[in-house]
């Protein structure tokens, strides 16, 4: 009795389990269950971080010398929390393309998160709907692939009622690395005289993502036409031009990849 | 474009809720909709489409004006970051090597 008066001491949630001796056993079980979840989450993810944090550094300088106010910088970095979403808003922000291209650029390269948000969907069914709305913040390229990789592990093994907490600490993990990285990229860009012409990389992050995923004859298409269009377009009002070339882009992928299945329908 | 603080702030929280709002809907709308195939196949094709419209004008139009030849440096340099990438699927050494050419180019070729 002596224990469990000790127990019921040391915190709130202790004390609900505690009034039976199995009470006690099954709440400490679970606690610990979600704090291992937790931890495994964030450890999963620190490989990832190393590869993150110089591109949240990179975001830093970009987006001042883009000549946005360097507390919109910041706080981007957690409002959008998206990598790929802010480099192109970055250089739209500096280029002066209107408000609505800036919207319906974000939304075209988000669009791929529907495919993750569709893919763990069924692992958050049982969850609260703020605990839906948490995970759903946290859920970016990185921190899907370290989830849903556990997730598939989960449902191949037992299925483990605390998987989503290995979500959060990864999603956290990367949260926090994204926010300190985009700090220190900041304040080293106040450094950086813009004789280095540092809006060029940008250009270069851009070329070094979408060489490795020019995989096929289809990606290769679609790239090269909406590269062809986007010049031919420039000089089109509001940045129109990007996003009729994204679109180009995509249908040419489409149908080059649509002509070997379908035959002569493509 | 002079662009005052508040309307940059509202676009910041615009693409804000554009991204949440695409990462939350199907959590929350799982099993009451699905993604037609077609989007599904045209998703692959977003990263190349979207940034090969960002590169190419900021390679082939420095300054705004078409040039295709061997005194853009931008192209030069860019061109060097590409096979780069595609030899050694760095990310950073791409980077690395596409900057330190477009100096070195600046301050050799003609202006």
């Amino acid at each position: 009795m002596a224990k469990y008066a000790a127990l019921r001491s040391r915190g709130r949630k202790v004390r609900v389990v505690a009034r039976s001796p199995m009470g006690a056993v099954y709440g400490g079980i679970a606690v610990s269950l979600r704090r291992r979840e937790f931890l495994a989450g964030v450890k999963a993810e620190l490989p990832i971080l190393l590869g993150v944090s110089p591109f949240g550094l990179i975001y830093g300088v970009l987006a001042l010398g883009a000549g946005l106010p360097a507390m919109l910088a910041f706080a981007m970095s957690s409002v959008v929390f998206a990598g790929s979403a802010q480099f192109v808003g970055t250089q739209l922000f500096g280029s002066g393309a209107p408000g609505i291209v800036i919207l319906v650029t974000t939304f075209i390269v988000n669009l791929r998160h529907v495919l993750y948000s569709a893919s763990v969907a069924p692992y958050l069914r049982h969850l609260t709907t703020r605990w839906k709305c948490v995970l759903a913040y946290l859920l970016t390229d990185e921190v899907y692939a370290v989830a849903i990789t556990r997730f598939a592990a989960g449902a191949s093994r037992s299925s483990s009622p605390s998987a989503h907490w290995y979500f959060l600490g990864a999603g956290l993990a990367q949260w926090s690395a994204w926010q300190a990285s985009t700090a220190v990229g900041i304040a080293l860009g106040a450094q950086i005289p813009p004789g280095w012409a540092l809006d060029f990389a940008i250009a270069l992050t851009f070329i070094a993502l979408v060489v490795p995923a020019l995989t096929d004859r289809p990606t290769v298409a679609a790239a090269l036409s909406a590269g062809i269009v986007a010049v031919l377009a420039a000089r089109w009002p509001y940045k129109l031009g990007l996003v009729v070339a994204a679109v180009v882009g995509i249908v040419t992928g489409l149908v080059v990849e649509g002509r070997p299945k379908a035959g002569t329908r493509a | 474009m002079n662009t005052t603080f508040g309307t940059l702030g509202l676009i910041v929280v615009a693409m804000g809720v554009v991204t949440y709002a695409i990462r939350l809907s199907l959590i929350l709308l799982w099993g009451r909709v699905a993604v037609p195939p077609l989007v599904q196949r045209a998703l692959r094709f977003v990263p190349p489409a979207v940034l090969s419209a960002l590169i190419f004008p900021e390679l082939l139009l420095p300054g705004g004006t078409f040039d295709l030849s061997l005194g853009n440096a931008r192209l030069l340099a860019g061109m060097a970051a590409t096979v780069v990438a595609w030899r050694s699927r760095n990310v950073f050494l791409a980077i690395g090597v596409g900057m330190l050419a477009l100096w070195v180019l600046q301050a050799v070729l003609p202006h």
